[in-house]
């Protein structure tokens, strides 16, 4: 067996090695437990390196993101409040992997029940970016993009509610996808916001990340809002001919979007035309001024009720009381850090007698404005393109103080998050030798176009996944 | 709606279960009142002839066959459980 670089091999080159008996399962799980050994104790990306049978299978190794439940190994959200929480049942998605054969390493780390952009908000510390270890790795998903990123598993399953799959991906160079709204079921997933939340595939190429999409995606009798979804179709194509691609102005030209950012999208939009396709402007003037303060209020909603289970009763953490009540309200204090403990105010408070009608009920038909705009541009075009952060990785710890301008990393990524849309995140450049994200929106169920479109860009763009300082 | 009382505050807190000590509430009071300013913009449309969205698909009633099935057995379900008496959940009283 020859040496396996872990920061380089695909899942599709790591499935041919086991196929061919290059290497056995073992092998290769051993290969990335070393990495994980050499580089996480920088990096934080895992909360949990599994060890023996609790990896499950002998194939392609995965990381999972620790809002999703596995049987038997802890799953914490990233949270005080599951500390001590051990799943009784798998997640379906982790079902699908095990069925797969595929081994799990561990899970990784994300801000507190997958609530913020930099994975800072985490109970267990923060994650650093592999490019650069004093930054931020984006977020909520940072664990399992940094993990990719770093070496440190082949590919990852993330989870996205406004943009915790694309955002990190873009900051940290890899391919992440947030699938349709309902093409991948959310049974045993931690929920966050229940009309929103996705799970998704962050990988090195967008070809495993189609892979790793079909492992996953179908109906689930467990999950009443998932629906059949067409074959996936792994890209071969390097060119983009009859591909029409829209350039929406708002969500490139939306204030704070960093120049070299600009630059490096600009410069993929023109190798898109040079490919072949069809490139014309388009717009979505509303989707992009409102779709933030939308989200903040159907988000933290939907939140606010979907985190009153963590009551001390059932399981997770709970707090000495002389009575019940006293005991509900410490435990919630002792196990929710600021960020949910925001959420869950402004979702009460959206959703509070009196003021349900300005808030919570006006958002939801800015929502139905979001989706006839997007609905709109795609008459006339397969797929949009923008900036997918409008920065790349910032310092760790410059914005936790401003949870507002946290909430800014995502205004480009939430507005196709409203609409249920799929959108695919790919490194198309560098700005100050960080990684920029380009976003590529399709229409629902269109992630066959997205994959066409995203493989042949990734050939030409010929950008190099690994890290600087990690080049031998 | 921009700017929220401490009052307000402590009633929100309340209703969600969630004991705040004073640092909480008046950090909590300019974090939330600056949110609220920022997300206050969607007032200012008109969507009177728009109808809202609750759900990304348009799909309606899933329906499932009601067929027993095996499911977790009780020390499965208690296994997480901060307090047990029996097959009840135990707490403190209300």
């Amino acid at each position: 067996m020859s040496a396996i670089d872990t920061l380089r091999l695909t899942a599709e080159e790591a499935k041919k090695l086991l196929e061919a008996r290059e290497v056995s399962g073992d092998e290769l799980f051993a290969a990335y437990l070393a990495a994980i050994g050499e580089r996480d104790p920088e990096l934080h990306a895992y909360l949990y390196v599994c060890a023996g049978a609790e990896s499950g299978g002998d194939g392609i190794p995965i990381a999972i993101k620790d809002v999703i439940g596995t049987k038997g190994v802890p799953t914490t959200a990233g949270s005080k409040m599951l500390e001590s929480y051990v799943p009784v049942y798998d997640a379906t998605v982790i079902e699908r992997c095990k069925a797969h054969g595929l081994r799990m390493l561990g899970k990784t780390n994300t801000d507190e029940f997958a609530m913020g952009s930099s994975t800072e908000n985490s109970a267990y510390g923060p994650t650093h970016n592999p490019w650069d270890p004093t930054r931020v790795p984006g977020g909520s998903g940072g664990g399992s993009a940094a993990a990719v990123a770093g070496g440190l598993a082949p590919w990852a399953l993330g989870s996205d509610t406004g943009g915790s799959i694309k955002q990190p991906a873009a900051l940290c160079g890899n391919v992440g996808l947030r699938p349709t709204y309902g093409t991948v079921s959310r049974y045993g997933v931690v929920a966050f916001a229940s009309s929103l939340d996705q799970v998704g595939p962050v990988a090195k190429t967008v070809r495993d990340c189609a892979y790793l999409y079909s492992i996953i995606s179908g109906r689930d009798a467990n999950d009443s809002t998932t629906v059949d979804v067409p074959q996936v179709e792994l890209p071969t194509a390097q060119d983009l001919r009859g591909v029409r691609v829209g350039v929406p102005k708002e969500l490139n030209d939306a204030e704070g979007i960093e120049p070299g950012v600009r630059d490096a999208v600009r410069k993929a939009v023109e190798l898109a035309e040079s490919l072949g396709a069809e490139v014309g402007e388009c717009s979505l003037p509303r989707s992009v001024e409102y779709g933030l303060a939308c989200y903040y209020l159907i988000a933290p909603a939907e939140a606010s009720s979907n985190l009153a289970r963590y009551d001390g009763v059932r399981y997770g953490l709970r707090d000495q009381g002389a009575d019940f009540r006293e005991m509900v309200m410490r435990t919630r204090d002792a196990g929710f850090g600021d960020e949910p403990k925001r959420r869950i105010m402004l979702g009460t408070y959206a959703l509070s007698s009196g003021y349900y009608d300005a808030n919570y009920g006006k958002a939801q038909r800015v929502r139905t404005l979001i989706k006839r705009e997007h609905d709109a541009a795609f008459e006339s075009f397969d797929v949009l393109v923008s900036p997918t952060s409008p920065t790349v990785a910032f310092e760790l710890g410059a914005k936790v103080d401003n949870p507002l301008a946290m909430y800014l990393n995502d205004l480009l990524t939430i507005p196709s998050c409203m609409a249920g849309l799929p959108g695919l995140s790919i490194p198309c450049g560098l700005s100050e030798g960080l990684p920029v994200g380009l976003q590529l929106i399709g229409p629902q169920f269109a992630e066959n176009a997205l994959f066409r479109t995203a493989h042949a860009l990734e050939g030409a763009l010929a950008f190099d996944v690994v890290p600087e300082r990690y080049r031998s | 709606m921009a700017g929220i009382s401490r009052d307000d505050v402590l009633h929100v807190a309340r209703l969600a279960r969630l004991e705040l000590t004073d640092d909480e509430v008046t950090k909590f009071q300019g974090q939330l009142s600056a949110i609220l300013e920022a997300v206050s913009t969607v007032s200012e449309l008109d969507l009177s002839d728009v109808p809202p969205t609750a759900h990304p698909l348009e799909i309606e009633n899933a329906w499932a066959e009601d067929v027993p099935r095996p499911s977790l057995s009780h020390d499965e379900a208690f296994a997480n459980a901060p307090d047990r008496e029996e097959n009840l959940f135990r707490v403190p009283p209300a």
